[in-house]
C-alpha cells in the first residue's frame, strides 16, 4: 500500500530555476566572450578566469563564514557576477587588481545586503566603479585589439569615447573627429578600442537574442534605454552637429549595449511591472546622455544603470502590474 | 490568431492522454458513501436514516437553503451507516453509505437514451427542476446552477457561455462528454438560454480539442444564437474570468460577478448534467470522471455514480501502480491532494490524477530573485511576490489594498517561480486573514 503525501495545489511546477536562468545568461554571454577573445587574445582569458573563479570562491567564504549559511556559490549567480565584470574591465590590469574587484562585487555589493534578491545596486558595476575610482590610470588605458600574446604588456590606447570626449574639449568637431575613429562597421563588429565586452555590439546583439527566445528576459529595459539614448542624441546632434555625435556612435561605443542588455537586465536590482521597467529604462538612457554629453566622465551608462537601480524599490512601490478588472473610481 | 485572455498565463505540459477513450461506464461499486455538503453553500439536510431502502434518484438530504443543493441516492439499495467519512475537501464530513442492491430507479425518471430535442418549459419552471435536480457547476466550483440561473433584479443577461475550455492538464472528461453527447448537449445549451431569457451563447473550447470543436461546431451551424470559438491553449483560460475575457473582451470588474457585465458561464458537463435534469426528469446522480497519469496501466473517462469510491475508478484503471506518491482530485494546478483513495468521488470530481513518487515533492525553497516571472504568470495582475512577503509578516491590511482577494489560486505562480517559493500557500494564508479582517468590518 503506498503512502500518499498530501500537500497544496499546485502540484506540478514549470521545472525554471535559478541556475537554468543564470546559466542562461552565460550562455547569451558566450558570442561575446568568444570576440573579446579573438581581439584581446590571452589577457581576455586572463582576467575572465580570475574574475569568475574569484566571484565563486569569495561567495562560497562569505556565505559559509561570514553569513553562515548553507553555500550557493555554484547557482550560477556569482559566475555570472564574475564574467560580467571581467567585460568591464580593460583585458590589461593585473590579477590582483581582478580579485580586488570581484571581492567587492560579491562581498560588499552583494553579501552585505543578505545575499542574492536582496542587494539594491549591481554587483559587477559596483566592482567596476570601485577600480575605476581607486586606480583611475590603469582602468583608462585599453589594449590595442589584435594583440593575442600580450598581456601586462600589451600597447594601449584611448577608447572611441574618451577620445571623442577630449577631442571635443579641444575644439575639434564631431566630423574632423570622426575621420580619426574606427567606421562603424568597425565599431559594430568590435574592432575599437575598449573593455571586453564593450566591443562587439553585434555579438551582445545576438545574446539579446538568445535571452528573449528563452524568455529569460523581455524587450522592455534593453529598447527603452536603447530607444531613449537614440532619440536624445538625435536631438542634440541635430541641434548641433558639430558639438553632439551621432546616435549611431553612441549606440556602438562605450558600455551601451553590454550595459543596456545584460547589466540593467538584472533581475534583482531592476523592476518588476512591466511599465516599471520602461520608467527606469527610460532613465537610465537619460542619465547616460547628460553624463557623456554634458558630464565629466566620457562614459555615463555605469552611473546611470547606479543611479535607477537606487529608484528601483520606489518604481516597485508606486507603480503595479495592470490588474484585471480594474475598477475606475471616477 | 486564436483569441485568448491578455494578463498572465502558463503553458504546462497538456498530457491529454485520455483524450481518445470512449466514456466507459463504471459498474456499481457494492457500497457508496455520498456526503450531504458537494457544494457550495449551506450543506442540505438530512432526509433518510439507518436502514431505510432507497431508489436511484431518491432525495436523501434536502436542500439547506437559497444557496444550497438537494443530494440524491446514486444507487438503490439500503442505508448501512450515517457517519462523518473523509470527501475529498480532507475533511470528516457528514455522509450516508448505502449498501447497493440492484439499480431500481425512483419513478418517473427516464432512464432511457433517447435525444429529446423538443421541450415547452419556461424559464421560471426550468430553474425549479434545476433546483430539485441537485446540478452544481461540474467544473469543480459547485456553485448550484438555479441560484446562477436567478437573475438579480436590475442586471440583465445578454451572453451564456459555455465553458468548454478544460485548461487542466490531464483532464478530459468535457472532452469526452463533448464527443459523445454533443447533441444533448445542444439542446441543454437552448434550455439555458431559455431559462437566461438570452439569444446569445457561445461555447469556448480550447484548441488543442479538434475533434470536439468540429463536432461542437457542425451542430452549432444549426442553432440560431449559438457560436463555437476555439481558443489558444493557455493555462487558465477555463477560469470564468479569463473566458469572458477572451470570447467576449470584457472584464469582470474585482470584487464583481460576471452578470455585472451580462454574462453567464457555465461548465459544458452542467449544462449536460441540464438536459437530464430538465428533458429526463433525471437528477445528479453520475458524472464523467477521467482516471488518468503517467504511471497508469489504462487511463479512462469514466460514466461514475457518485458515491464511488475512487479505488473503484483506479481499480479500472488499472489498478494503483506501484510507484504512485499523490493521488488527487482533479488537475495538477488546483486539484486537492487526498489522504485515501477510499474516499468516494463527488459532484465536482471531474477527474483522479495519479502521480509518481519522483513528481509528489517540492523542490528546496530558495530566495526570491525578483525576477518578475509570477508577476507576468498570474492572470489577474497580482504581485505573488509581494503577497507572500506581506503575508509572512501579517500585514493584512496591506494584503487587501494590493488587492489579495482576486487571487483565484489557479497556481500560475508557484507553477514558475524559479526559486520553487510557496507563494500560493503564503497567498492562501492571507486570503484567510483578509476574509476576516472583511467580516470583522461588516459585524
Amino acid at each position: 500500500m503506498s503512502i500518499l503525501t498530501v500537500s497544496p495545489s499546485p502540484h506540478t511546477h514549470s521545472g525554471q530555476s535559478v541556475p537554468k536562468l543564470m546559466y542562461g545568461v552565460i550562455i547569451a554571454l558566450l558570442p561575446a566572450l568568444a570576440v573579446s577573445v579573438f581581439y584581446f587574445g590571452i589577457g581576455m582569458i586572463i582576467i575572465t578566469a580570475v574574475s569568475v573563479i574569484s566571484c565563486v570562491i569569495f561567495e562560497f567564504l562569505f556565505q559559509k563564514y561570514l553569513l553562515k549559511s548553507s553555500p550557493t556559490h555554484l547557482d550560477g549567480s556569482a559566475a555570472l557576477t564574475g564574467l560580467l565584470l571581467a567585460f568591464c574591465l580593460p583585458t590589461n590590469i593585473p590579477i590582483w587588481m581582478v580579485m580586488i574587484g570581484a571581492f567587492v562585487s560579491i562581498g560588499i555589493a552583494k553579501m552585505t545586503f543578505g545575499g542574492l534578491g536582496n542587494n539594491i545596486f549591481n554587483p559587477a558595476i559596483v566592482g567596476r566603479v570601485f577600480l575605476f575610482i581607486s586606480f583611475p590610470a590603469a582602468m583608462t588605458s585599453y589594449p590595442e585589439p589584435g594583440q593575442w600574446w600580450k598581456y601586462l604588456d600589451a600597447t594601449t590606447g584611448a577608447t572611441p569615447l574618451s577620445k571623442m570626449s577630449e577631442s571635443l574639449a579641444n575644439n575639434m568637431t564631431v566630423g574632423e573627429i570622426m575621420n580619426e575613429m574606427p567606421s562603424n562597421m568597425d565599431m559594430f563588429l568590435g574592432k575599437m578600442m575598449g573593455s571586453a565586452g564593450e566591443v562587439a555590439a553585434f555579438a551582445l546583439i545576438l545574446g539579446l537574442i538568445y535571452m528573449l527566445w528563452k524568455k529569460i528576459i523581455s524587450w522592455h529595459i534593453p529598447v527603452s534605454i536603447l530607444l531613449t539614448v537614440l532619440i536624445f542624441t538625435a536631438i542634440l546632434n541635430v541641434g548641433n552637429p558639430d558639438k553632439f555625435p551621432t546616435p549611431i556612435f553612441h549606440l556602438l561605443t562605450g558600455g551601451l549595449m553590454l550595459g543596456a542588455i545584460f547589466m540593467a537586465t538584472d533581475y534583482v536590482t531592476s523592476p518588476m511591472a512591466v511599465k516599471g521597467m520602461l520608467i527606469y529604462g527610460a532613465g537610465i538612457g537619460i542619465i547616460t546622455v547628460l553624463i557623456r554629453s554634458f558630464g565629466a566622465y566620457p562614459e555615463g551608462v555605469q552611473f546611470a544603470i547606479l543611479l535607477m537601480n537606487g529608484f528601483t524599490p520606489l518604481i516597485n512601490k508606486y507603480v503595479k502590474p495592470k490588474r484585471f478588472g480594474e475598477v475606475k473610481h471616477g | 490568431m486564436l483569441k485568448t485572455f491578455s494578463l498572465g498565463g502558463v503553458h504546462p505540459k497538456e498530457n491529454k492522454i485520455s483524450a481518445h477513450k470512449k466514456i466507459e461506464v463504471l459498474p456499481l461499486p457494492p457500497v457508496v458513501t455520498i456526503p450531504i455538503s458537494q457544494h457550495i453553500g449551506a450543506p442540505a439536510k438530512l432526509m433518510v436514516s439507518k436502514g431505510d431502502k432507497i431508489l436511484t434518484g431518491q432525495v436523501i438530504a434536502e436542500s439547506g437553503g437559497f444557496v444550497s443543493s438537494n443530494i440524491h441516492s446514486s444507487v438503490s439499495g439500503t442505508v448501512l451507516k450515517i457517519d462523518s467519512f473523509p470527501d475529498p475537501s480532507g475533511y470528516r464530513r457528514m455522509a450516508v453509505q448505502i449498501q447497493v442492491e440492484g439499480d431500481e430507479w425512483f419513478p418517473g425518471i427516464d432512464t432511457t437514451p433517447d435525444l429529446k430535442k423538443d421541450f415547452i418549459f419556461t424559464s421560471e419552471e426550468i430553474i425549479k427542476k434545476i433546483n430539485t435536480s441537485g446540478i452544481v457547476g461540474l467544473g469543480g466550483a459547485t456553485f448550484p446552477s438555479h441560484v446562477k440561473l436567478s437573475i438579480p433584479n436590475g442586471k440583465k443577461a445578454e451572453y451564456l457561455i459555455v465553458n468548454a475550455v478544460e485548461c487542466e492538464p490531464w483532464l478530459t472528461s468535457d472532452h469526452s462528454l463533448m464527443l459523445e453527447k454533443a447533441e444533448e448537449i445542444m439542446v441543454g445549451i437552448r434550455i439555458m438560454m431559455r431559462a437566461l431569457k438570452v439569444e446569445k451563447a457561445i461555447v469556448g473550447i480550447e484548441n488543442n480539442k479538434p475533434d470536439a470543436i468540429e463536432k461542437m461546431c457542425k451542430l452549432a451551424a444549426s442553432e440560431k444564437g449559438i457560436s463555437v470559438v476555439a481558443l489558444k491553449v493557455k493555462y487558465p483560460q477555463g477560469g470564468e474570468k479569463q473566458l469572458v475575457k477572451a470570447l467576449l473582451n470584457r472584464e469582470v470588474p474585482s470584487g464583481g460577478l460576471p452578470i455585472d457585465i451580462g454574462v453567464v458561464a457555465f461548465n459544458v458537463g452542467s449544462i449536460y448534467a441540464a438536459y437530464q435534469a430538465v428533458q429526463k426528469n433525471k437528477p445528479l446522480i453520475e458524472r464523467v470522471v477521467t482516471v488518468t497519469g503517467p504511471s497508469l496501466k489504462s487511463p479512462s473517462n469514466f460514466m461514475t455514480r457518485i458515491g464511488t469510491p475512487i479505488q473503484a475508478l483506479i481499480d479500472a484503471a488499472g489498478g494503483l501502480p506501484g510507484d504512485t506518491g499523490k493521488v488527487i482530485n482533479g488537475g495538477p494546478m488546483m486539484g486537492k491532494a487526498l489522504s485515501s483513495i477510499e474516499i468516494p468521488v463527488v459532484k465536482g470530481s471531474s477527474g483522479i490524477l495519479v502521480i509518481p513518487e519522483s513528481e509528489s515533492h517540492r523542490h528546496e525553497v530558495k530566495s526570491c530573485l525578483r525576477c518578475s516571472k509570477c508577476i507576468s504568470a498570474c492572470p489577474m495582475g497580482l504581485e505573488p511576490y509581494l503577497l507572500m512577503s506581506l503575508s509572512e509578516r501579517n500585514m493584512t491590511d496591506r494584503l487587501e489594498r494590493e488587492k489579495i482577494m482576486d487571487c483565484m489560486e489557479c497556481g500560475s505562480c508557484s507553477y514558475t517561480c524559479p526559486s520553487s517559493r510557496p507563494l500560493l500557500d503564503y497567498i492562501r494564508l492571507g486570503k484567510g486573514r483578509v476574509s476576516q479582517l472583511i467580516k470583522a468590518r461588516k459585524n
